[in-house]
């Protein structure tokens, strides 16, 4: 396009995004073992959106990943996590106890891991899923009255 | 009892998780209103979880009873002490009982108030704010850990600012006075984790049981006292102890009135237990320190705020402000009832946080009843709406009379328990300021039923315009509580003799 101001912005931006999502999957799945972990890895995703909306544009961004999408991924993120809890319940053991969730016996590690990972994936929906809502609500506010009319 | 045949009645696991089935059904529930598509389908929903929630509570309290010096515990994740505890008695067991009660009552007449005051495409979420809300404040009473009990605290806070906020479509100032009580609100927040950091850095634990077992070597420690005020002050602000009460009354004044019914029955209740469960569970009445804040601050405290604050109602215009600054008075006697720190003192102030909660109850639902047909809370608009919603009315008058402390109301009954105890301590002077109080009750209340029963309509188009059935019925069952406690009252007075004896540590259920 002629006279974009922004062609740099635009070029930088485009190559950034894919690399900071690719960093929040990698701080998400190697949360486990080292420092780290979903929440850090939902706000980074949350991130990505934002840089894309701040450069090509709030509709643009809105039509890409609506947001009655945002909304519904941080509602089901919290019922992963509170799933899991009921799992572990069904399974016969605690509220979240992760041990029960296959009904190893102990020194069994496959529930921890699997109980872990899973709530971690709920943590990442629910996290990302509301900072972007939070930031399309302040962003696509719409002032009710025109600076005009005070 | 009934009690009993629930519990023979329900399944074994229904009964080993109810402690934590409480804040979680609730909270699945809430996850699942945000998908919910229709509005009317999410009101069943969430009558659903308070109904589960509701349950839950009376299999928990079932049980403490039928276990002497009954104590749940369940380890969350079965950490055992490093992870989260939830940890019920017969102190949490009643407040629970409450909550989820009026919880349950509030979620009933929702529905008809809502449709009223919310814009439809909202009511989904609206009604995802407030289970947020309800197993937020159930968690606070459930949970036996210091710093989960924030976090339960923070969710119910902020779905709060929320439901408040919401008031806004009806008048803009919802918007001011919420954003008020979320300054306020956080405030009290982040003192109250303040004081749990300085307890933790002190003692290395956050599970209160093993914070109670290990502070009475440390009572003299600096950072513990620091940290208890800290925490007082904190749980003061949230339940809206006089002077820290200033978010209250535009809160509940301009927020939806199906908001300012659920808040003013529940949540400084809840505030108030914590309050309860960090003086006398957690640090321990005898330390030198809590003696002094005792008679020195939150006496006085108390008697300032039914005074003050009962001063400020009769000359208040709009109902449910007035009645806001009631609520804020009635903390004051529950304050001062905990401040003698007698087993008494503290059953006088858990009975009439019981008693207040069905009254406000009662008066918030009659008054949302009224502003689906008239609009207009201000006393003048209430002018002769006795002849026009005489139903609605006279459930009103009931609880309004409980709330002055007539005899045969629940009302009378825990303001006599507390003069009782007041007068076993020796404080014969803050009896007499206890009825100097209840006068001024007389007279903000007076004025309100005056403008109802005897005053021409305002409105000469006022026709005969009762509140919906389902306001009605959950209405009623409230006024005829208020009753019924006011003759019968051994299950709120027990209910609330066992919390206090639960509290104070004496040996429970001699």
């Amino acid at each position: 396009m002629k006279g974009d101001h922004h062609m740099i912005l635009r070029v930088i931006a485009k190559c950034l995004i894919p690399l900071i999502v690719i960093y929040a999957f990698y701080v998400q799945f190697h949360g486990e073992v080292s420092a780290g972990g979903a929440f850090q890895a939902g706000v980074v995703l949350a991130v990505a959106l934002i840089l894309n909306a701040l450069v090509f544009g709030l509709t643009a961004t809105m039509r890409a990943v609506p947001p009655w999408f945002t909304r519904s991924l941080s509602a089901v993120g919290v019922m992963i996590y509170a799933g899991v809890g009921v799992w572990a319940m069904l399974k016969g053991g605690h509220y979240l106890e992760y041990q029960a969730l296959f009904g190893e016996g102990p020194g069994g590690h496959d529930g921890q891991h699997a109980g872990i990972i899973i709530i971690e994936v709920g943590v990442l929906f629910a996290v990302s899923g509301a900072l972007t809502t939070i930031f399309y609500a302040l962003a696509g506010r719409v002032a009710e009255i025109r600076d005009e009319d005070w | 009892m009934i009690l009993e045949s629930l519990l023979v009645s329900a399944p074994e696991w229904a009964i080993d998780h109810a402690p934590v089935l409480i804040p979680v059904v609730p909270l699945i529930m809430a996850a699942m209103l945000a998908l919910s598509p229709s509005g009317r389908l999410s009101w069943i929903l969430s009558m659903v979880a308070t109904a589960a929630s509701f349950y839950f509570a009376l299999l928990t309290l079932g049980r403490i009873q039928s276990a002497p010096g009954g104590i749940i515990e369940y380890w969350i994740g079965n950490w055992d002490v490093i992870g989260i505890e939830f940890r019920v008695d017969a102190l949490n067991a009643m407040i629970l009982l409450l909550v989820t009660g009026m919880g349950f009552l509030a979620s009933i007449f929702a529905w008809s108030t809502i449709v009223a005051e919310v814009q439809k495409q909202k009511i989904s979420l609206f009604l995802s704010a407030f289970l947020l809300c309800f197993a937020g404040l159930c968690g606070v009473t459930a949970t036996g850990d210091a710093f989960n009990l924030f976090v339960f605290l923070e969710i119910s806070s902020l779905s709060t600012y929320v439901l408040v906020a919401m008031g806004a479509s009806r008048d803009r100032r919802a918007l001011t006075s919420a954003f008020d009580y979320l300054i306020m609100g956080t405030l009290g927040a982040s003192f109250y984790i303040i004081g749990v950091g300085f307890l933790y850095a002190a003692t290395g634990t956050l599970n209160m049981a093993e914070l109670a077992a290990q502070l009475p070597a440390l009572s003299g420690n600096r950072s513990v006292q620091v940290g208890f005020a800290f925490i007082i002050v904190g749980l003061g602000l949230k339940a809206a102890m006089w002077p820290l009460h200033q978010w209250l009354p535009n809160a509940y004044a301009y927020s939806p009135s199906f908001v300012t019914m659920f808040l003013a029955a529940t949540a400084t209740k809840v505030a108030l237990y914590a309050m309860i469960r960090w003086l006398f569970t957690i640090f321990n009445p005898d330390y030198a320190f809590e003696q002094a804040i005792f008679t020195f601050i939150l006496a006085p405290l108390g008697i300032a705020a039914m005074v003050i604050c009962s001063f400020q109602a009769v000359f208040q215009t709009d109902v449910r402000r007035m009645l806001a600054y009631s609520s804020v008075a009635q903390v004051g006697y529950m304050i001062l009832g905990i401040s003698i720190a007698t087993t008494a003192g503290v059953a006088a102030g858990l009975l009439h946080l019981f008693n207040h909660s069905l009254i406000k109850g009662a008066l918030f639902m009659a008054i949302a009843g009224i502003c689906i047909n008239y609009k207009g809370t201000t006393i003048r608009d209430f002018a002769g709406l006795g002849r026009s919603a005489p139903f609605t009315m006279a459930a009103f008058a009931i609880a309004a009379l409980s709330l002055i402390g007539v005899p045969l109301t629940a009302g009378f009954i825990s303001k006599l328990q507390l003069g009782y105890a007041l007068f076993e301590h020796g404080w014969w002077w803050a009896v007499l300021l206890v009825v100097f109080s209840s006068f001024l009750a007389v007279l903000y209340v007076g004025r309100i039923l005056q403008s109802i029963f005897f005053m021409p309509p305002a409105n000469p188009r006022k026709t005969r315009k009762e509140a919906p059935l389902l306001l009605l019925v959950p209405l009623w069952i409230l006024a005829l509580a208020n009753i019924y406690f006011g003759i019968d009252a051994n299950f709120p007075a027990g209910l609330a003799r066992d919390g206090a004896i639960a509290a104070l540590g004496l040996e429970a259920f001699q």
